[in-house]
């Protein structure tokens, strides 16, 4: 199926707030997503979340024999599998150019560097090794596949623990699990893949780049590294140029990553070997969080009213001789105030004329030097229209609610604050100007 | 070769070259006459092919058609024969399929493509004897070929290996040298800007070695391009020689 094509907008949004040096779901330049390592009950079986992307890794293993020109050595392969599962653009079968690139690069990080030790995966020279095999199936896709595999794949292999063979002249013997422990692979160093997004040709750079900042990037960087600061795997590609600056401080930024993700992994490898060793449950059904809303209910809490009452008769006494009176304001509906005379009802007359109204209302009140606005029709809003304050340094900007009638402007000048606000009349620009912003947040 | 030496105490390589030399580099243009552009490189022991077609209509797949500016469609092969064992899969295996990937990249990266809209180049790149540094081989080539074939590009791609070795950086890797284990960087760039087009790293380098063996990949990507370079403008100038004089 092919890939929903990204909106232009989207994507102009995307690039201009990382130019401004933000990214779209809050994360600084350098940050990963919230990784998470789990593994399941077979020996070998990890699962690694990385933001929203999850991807399996399974290592399995076989005696075969070896190859022609390596007689001595066992063989490790590591197969990428990017189903539809994963994300519709996927298509079934033969894998895309970017997942053979993804493949080869996951091949050179963990084969190529000699991350696992092949020599001692021979049994009998020239006739018997194992063969291992990581498979890495993506099962989420969200952006930066490339780096979740790789610590999928190096953690399974750090987790798995191959049948012990004990060979007696000609006789090899494989011990099932229940005869002898199973003994684990000779892993030297753990290598991750850090990837780097490139956007205006190298100027910004992103570390972990979730789906839509994929689409949107020029190019792609990824370095793969160990905890002893050595390079394994260096892929630049894409369409980019890069400068010789650039590429090295890529790699210094990869240096502190990589040492928190295998700090993470220790841990969780660890955590794990702890559990099977207590004879806890372990295993993807006790690692997934249960998020479960069993009931939701509410207790009447009460609400101590006293303080209020006795806080609304101060405020009452406080707020001193009202110089208008009141009276003006009639209730029209339920939520309808109506403060001034209104000459007529104008609710049901043309929409072309309330038009007019409105905007003779609108030019008076600049005019008058209020900063008041109106900022809606009549029509679409029941409740008193809120104003919204463009001060320049007025000093009551208390909120009003803006009639549309042709009334002077002086009866509007010296209007009195709503009715439905409780609070004192201040002359002071910023606490009423807070407050007419929350209440207008409110009101929202 | 177990009782072989990478370096030898005086410095010098198994092919008997100092450390920061380069293989000696031969090369010929328009080699072909069906072609629009066609180019044979030779990098002491590595024999590479390379022949461009296009700019011309996109003729498999009509979704490939970009409105704005040209296809590039790359293939890499390795010929049987090209290896020390015959190679039963010349195309079609992961490590063919990557490199015509790599390739078409770097030319995609390189090639004015918007100068021939909704039209596609193709470049095919033959290894005839495989001996270390395929992949520059293959971009040296096609380098050549398209500046054969008179389409236009941003600069010269050069490409060059740099190893690292007993603690000394070595430039231009030979399939010995490689097989040795040694962490090897190649790269790809344009040598008037010094932009690097493609990088590509295999086996472990420490990350304090990493300035100093890609600068040498730098220099040697340099000297690979004034090697080209005088070979282009004496091609160019014997072809002008030979049209005006009849």
């Amino acid at each position: 199926m092919k890939e929903v094509p990204m909106s232009t907008c989207e994507r102009e949004f995307i690039l201009k707030a990382i130019r401004d040096r933000k990214r779209i779901d809050g994360r600084q330049t350098y940050d990963y997503r919230r990784l998470k390592v789990s593994f399941g009950m077979e020996r070998g079986c990890c699962i690694v979340d990385l933001g929203d992307t999850k991807v399996l890794a399974q290592v399995s293993g076989k005696i075969e024999e070896p190859k022609k020109n390596r007689p001595t050595e066992g063989s490790i392969i590591i197969n990428l599998e990017l189903s539809p599962m994963a994300s519709p653009a996927f298509e079934p079968g033969r894998p895309t150019e970017s997942g053979i690139e993804m493949n080869r690069i996951l091949e050179r990080n963990i084969r190529d560097s000699r991350a696992v030790d092949t020599e001692s995966l021979c049994i009998v020279a020239g006739e018997k090794v194992w063969s291992i095999r990581a498979d890495v199936h993506v099962l989420n896709d969200e952006g930066n596949i490339m780096d979740a595999a790789s610590i999928a794949a190096i953690t399974a292999l750090s987790h798995f623990r191959r049948p012990d063979v004990s060979v007696m002249g000609e006789e090899v013997t494989v011990h099932s699990p229940e005869d002898r422990d199973p003994v684990p692979l000779s892993v030297h160093h753990m290598p991750v893949c850090v990837t780097f997004a490139f956007f205006d040709q190298g100027e910004f750079l992103l570390v972990d780049p979730n789906r839509s900042e994929e689409r949107v990037m020029d190019g792609r960087m990824v370095v793969g590294m160990n905890m002893h600061r050595e390079i394994c795997t260096l892929m630049m590609s894409g369409g980019m140029l890069l400068v010789k600056e650039q590429v090295l401080r890529c790699s210094q930024i990869a240096t502190v990553k990589v040492a928190e993700i295998i700090e993470l992994i220790q841990r969780a490898l660890d955590k794990d070997a702890q559990a099977r060793q207590a004879g806890e449950k372990c295993g993807f059904a006790e690692s997934v969080p249960t998020n479960k809303i069993t009931t939701n209910r509410k207790e009447a809490t009460a609400i101590d009213t006293t303080a209020a009452a006795q806080q609304a008769s101060q405020v009452i006494q406080e707020a001193g001789p009202v110089d208008k009176p009141m009276s003006n304001m009639l209730v029209q509906a339920p939520g309808t105030v109506q403060i001034g005379e209104g000459l007529v009802n104008t609710w049901d007359v043309d929409d072309e004329d309330m038009e007019s109204e409105e905007k003779e209302g609108r030019e008076k009140s600049v005019t008058n030097g209020r900063e008041a606005v109106a900022t809606s029709k009549p029509t679409e809003r029941k409740r008193p229209v809120k104003a919204v304050s463009h001060a320049e340094g007025s000093d009551s900007e208390e909120e009003e609610t803006v009639m549309l009638f042709q009334g002077d402007d002086e009866t509007k000048s010296t209007e009195e604050p709503d009715s439905t606000a409780l609070m004192q009349p201040s002359n002071s620009d910023k606490p009423a100007k807070k407050k007419g912003k929350k209440k207008k947040a409110a009101q929202k | 070769m177990a009782g072989l030496e990478i370096i030898s105490d005086q410095g010098y390589r198994i092919d008997g070259r100092r450390s920061s030399e380069l293989r000696k580099v031969c090369a010929r243009m328009g080699v072909f006459t069906q072609a629009d552009g066609s180019a044979y490189i030779e990098q002491g022991n590595t024999k590479a092919l390379a022949t461009v077609y296009g700019p011309h209509e996109v003729r498999k797949g009509r979704g490939k058609i970009q409105h704005d500016r040209a296809v590039v469609n790359c293939q890499f092969s390795m010929a049987t024969f090209s290896t020390g064992e015959r190679k039963s899969r010349p195309k079609g295996d992961r490590r063919s399929q990557e490199m015509s990937m790599h390739l078409r990249q770097t030319f995609e990266a390189v090639i004015v493509t918007e100068l021939f809209p909704r039209s596609q180049i193709d470049i095919y790149v033959q290894i005839l004897q495989a001996d270390g540094g395929n992949y520059c081989a293959c971009v040296n080539a096609a380098t050549l070929a398209v500046i054969d074939a008179g389409i236009p590009m941003k600069d010269y791609v050069c490409a060059c290996t740099a190893g690292f070795i007993q603690d000394s950086p070595l430039l231009d890797i030979s399939y010995v040298e490689e097989s040795a284990g040694a962490p090897f960087l190649t790269v790809a760039m344009m040598p008037k800007s010094e932009q690097i087009v493609l990088l590509e790293m295999n086996s472990r380098l420490h990350a304090d070695n990493m300035e100093k063996v890609l600068d040498l990949a730098t220099q040697g990507c340099k000297d690979v391009f004034a090697v080209l370079d005088r070979h282009v403008r004496d091609h160019v100038s014997e072809s002008h020689a030979l049209m005006t004089a009849s």
